[in-house]
């Protein structure tokens, strides 16, 4: 399937996912470049400074913000397969007039690329298999996703999504959150995970690779056969 | 059959020490998260029926920051309504000069006891503890609140002080308290039994204490909303009536109250119009006290108005929605907190208040960012930036710890694509004796905590960007 359009896509793959997940980002090059699109990954970039504007370092955050706007100054769309990373980058990259020409509108969540910037929900996925979705805290609040990855896990051939309860209630993951208070972080993992397993789905799906690392990292923990995908993995598939 | 973290002479700990202590309480647990499905399910079906809930929020917002923004005019406006109506005012910059004067006006109508309005204000200062000092006894009325004071508690939940607590822990605790031991365990008999318990009270009173949650800077009214018309007995029966307020709670006009009075019920208890309004101006010859005194207090909030990015806190119209939708509070419960102000609103509000320091430092850090708060505020407060902001100024006034190291290490490694790079590589060599299978077997230092419960990939064999370069190499 092609994308009739030569678009040029920038590839913000994340700290996280570049360093402890490479296989998100592999999976969101496999997604973008079957539709056609060019994508290249400028290898100036790092991290986009939401860990250290939610830890308290707000010069740190900054100075990161604007090393981000300076590596994708030149182009049209930047795609990152993070929904929290993106709501930073929107909120705050551009922030004080540290981005004149505009970088951090431009930057996009993979779903919402997809479904809102491209106009694409079937990306000719197949998956065999159940899963169900967990809609991250800042792709729900902060950029408002109202849909676009549940659409287009609908349109995977032979996947079958299941209704999470309580989907909207926080994992316990956020960020540091988790290190230094890990015992509430864990509390409320719990009971995100039992409602995950009473979906019976064998896959637990999201848009940010950070949650997942937390989600999956619980059901590994505790042994249990449910695993953690990222959308682009399944839509790669 | 009280956890010891709701004792009020608990040790005073951080919220991450206080938050693993409260886990343990299944009780407790089990019983906040109850009461929280239920009041999160009533508000969102009352917002959701106000077509116009959009711009009665937008309304709110503009009229509570009106008033932030104006408090040094309409603070001595109001003053000047209140006096004019028979009203005395009385300023005070902290909690000691605002008891002070409680007890003072208390003392010279020579009673012994007050009954008490339900107030967070008065909790936040300590009233009741300085009254009893000067052997003065407070009486709270509020059910929830006169349960807590019963058991030696501290209040768990801004509008529901007993949340805490299920029906048969409260119904042991009155039969107890009030000496009743045939009393049983349905809310109807438990009614009764306060009711009785109280009315001696009301009838007896010749001062009542009472916060407030507005005062109209326009008119000099000052009102308070509660739900079981036990405020109203407070605010008529006795002879003289002492209100104290916090300066943030005036608002400019009488027009005010339209929006706010539609906002506060559907957010605090999720009704669509309040049971009990009382609102009084001065005195009346006619009817209810004769004497009336409007204690003004600062206590901290001058300190959060000098600061811009936090203020928007002192907007809060105390209806509890952020705390009842917090998923770290529904974990918790409320005393984790160790402040009268527990969930979100008070992880921004407490620290500005007291300072940045001892347990305060940590409330700030009480929370995922998740957002659940922000959406439902009814004045708009974005209290995920304002915990943001306020973490900033805990990391400045404090001395860095080894996480605090950590994070400026990791910012420097972050600066450039070539530090990066290498720290990558550095990460990956360091972490060999570590990792097992891809996994880390064992996690140092400040990474203990998310090792308990998760597994940690190490640092891929192959990260993306050696991926990458590989296939541009072989393209």
């Amino acid at each position: 399937m092609l994308y009739a359009r030569a678009v040029r896509v920038a590839l913000f793959v994340t700290c996280l996912a570049d360093t402890l997940q490479p296989s998100v980002g592999r999976a969101t090059v496999a997604v973008l470049e079957r539709l056609g699109l060019e994508v290249v990954f400028p290898r100036g970039q790092t991290c986009c400074g939401q860990l250290h504007l939610n830890a308290g370092y707000p010069d740190v955050a900054r100075a990161l913000g604007r090393g981000f706007v300076e590596v994708f100054a030149g182009f049209d769309a930047i795609v990152a397969p993070s929904g929290s990373c993106v709501a930073h980058v929107r909120a705050h990259a551009g922030a004080d007039g540290a981005d004149p020409e505009g970088v951090a509108g431009r930057t996009w969540e993979l779903s919402e690329f997809l479904v809102d910037r491209l106009g694409v929900v079937e990306v000719g996925s197949g998956y065999e298999g159940s899963l169900t979705y967990h809609p991250t805290c800042h792709s729900l609040r902060s950029l408002r996703l109202d849909g676009q990855p549940e659409s287009l896990l609908r349109a995977v051939s032979g996947l079958e999504l299941r209704p999470l309860p309580d989907a909207t209630e926080c994992c316990g993951f956020g960020g540091l959150f988790a290190v230094r208070n890990a015992d509430v972080s864990t509390a409320m993992l719990g009971d995100k995970l039992r409602s995950v397993e009473h979906t019976g789905a064998g896959a637990v799906c999201a848009c940010d690779a950070s949650c997942l690392l937390h989600i999956g990292g619980g059901l590994e923990r505790r042994g249990s056969p449910v695993r953690a995908v990222h959308l682009a993995e399944v839509l790669a598939s | 059959m009280s956890s010891a973290a709701a004792r009020r002479d608990a040790p005073r700990l951080p919220f991450e020490r206080a938050a693993a202590l409260a886990l343990e309480d299944e009780q407790t647990r089990a019983n906040v998260h109850r009461a929280t499905t239920t009041i999160r399910a009533r508000r969102a079906a009352v917002v959701g029926e106000t077509p116009d809930w959009a711009e009665l929020r937008a309304a709110g917002t503009a009229i509570r920051e009106r008033a932030v923004l104006r408090l040094d005019e309409l603070l001595v406006q109001l003053e000047a309504a209140v006096t004019a109506a028979g009203g005395v005012v009385h300023w005070a910059r902290d909690a000691t000069e605002a008891n002070a004067a409680v007890a003072h006006v208390v003392e010279r109508t020579g009673s012994r006891e007050v009954v008490k309005v339900k107030s967070l204000t008065t909790d936040e200062l300590g009233l009741n503890d300085a009254l009893l000092a000067r052997g003065i006894e407070p009486i709270e009325t509020d059910l929830a609140e006169r349960i807590v004071q019963l058991a030696g508690e501290r209040p768990s939940h801004l509008l529901v002080p007993s949340l805490h607590r299920g029906r048969p822990e409260i119904a042991e605790l009155l039969r107890e308290a009030l000496d009743e031991p045939g009393l049983a365990d349905d809310p109807e008999s438990l009614l009764a039994a306060a009711r009785r318990h109280l009315r001696e009270a009301f009838l007896r009173a010749r001062v009542a204490v009472s916060g407030a949650n507005f005062a109209v800077a326009e008119t000099g009214t000052v009102g308070v909303v509660e739900s079981e018309g036990n405020g109203r007995m407070c605010t008529t029966l006795p002879e003289t009536l002492v209100t104290v307020m916090g300066v943030e709670k005036v608002v400019e006009e009488w027009r005010d109250l339209g929006v706010l009075m539609q906002l506060l019920p559907r957010s605090a208890t999720g009704e669509r119009m309040n049971p009990y309004t009382s609102l009084w101006t001065g005195v009346a010859a006619t009817d209810g006290p004769s004497s009336f005194h409007l204690v003004l207090v600062d206590a901290g909030r001058t300190r959060a108005l000098a600061d811009p990015e936090g203020r928007p806190a002192l907007r809060c119209i105390r209806c509890s929605a952020c705390v009842n939708v917090c998923p770290v509070y529904r974990q918790t419960g409320g005393h984790a907190y160790d402040t009268v102000y527990a969930g979100p609103i008070g992880a921004i509000l407490q620290p500005q208040l007291s300072g940045e320091r001892g347990t305060s430092a940590s409330l700030p850090y009480a929370s995922t960012l998740c957002g659940a708060c922000a959406d439902v505020c009814p004045v708009g407060i974005d209290i995920p930036g304002i915990l943001v902001h306020e973490r900033a100024k805990v990391v400045r006034m404090s001395r860095p710890g080894l996480d605090g190291r950590a994070l400026r290490a990791l910012g420097r490694a972050f600066s450039s694509r070539e530090r990066y790079e290498r720290a990558q590589r550095t990460a990956r060599a360091l972490q060999r004796p570590l990792v097992k299978d891809g996994r880390f077997r064992w996690l140092p230092g400040p990474l203990a905590g998310w090792g308990r419960s998760r597994t940690l990939p190490g640092v891929a064999p192959q990260t993306f960007r050696e991926w990458w370069e590989e296939r541009e190499r072989g393209a």
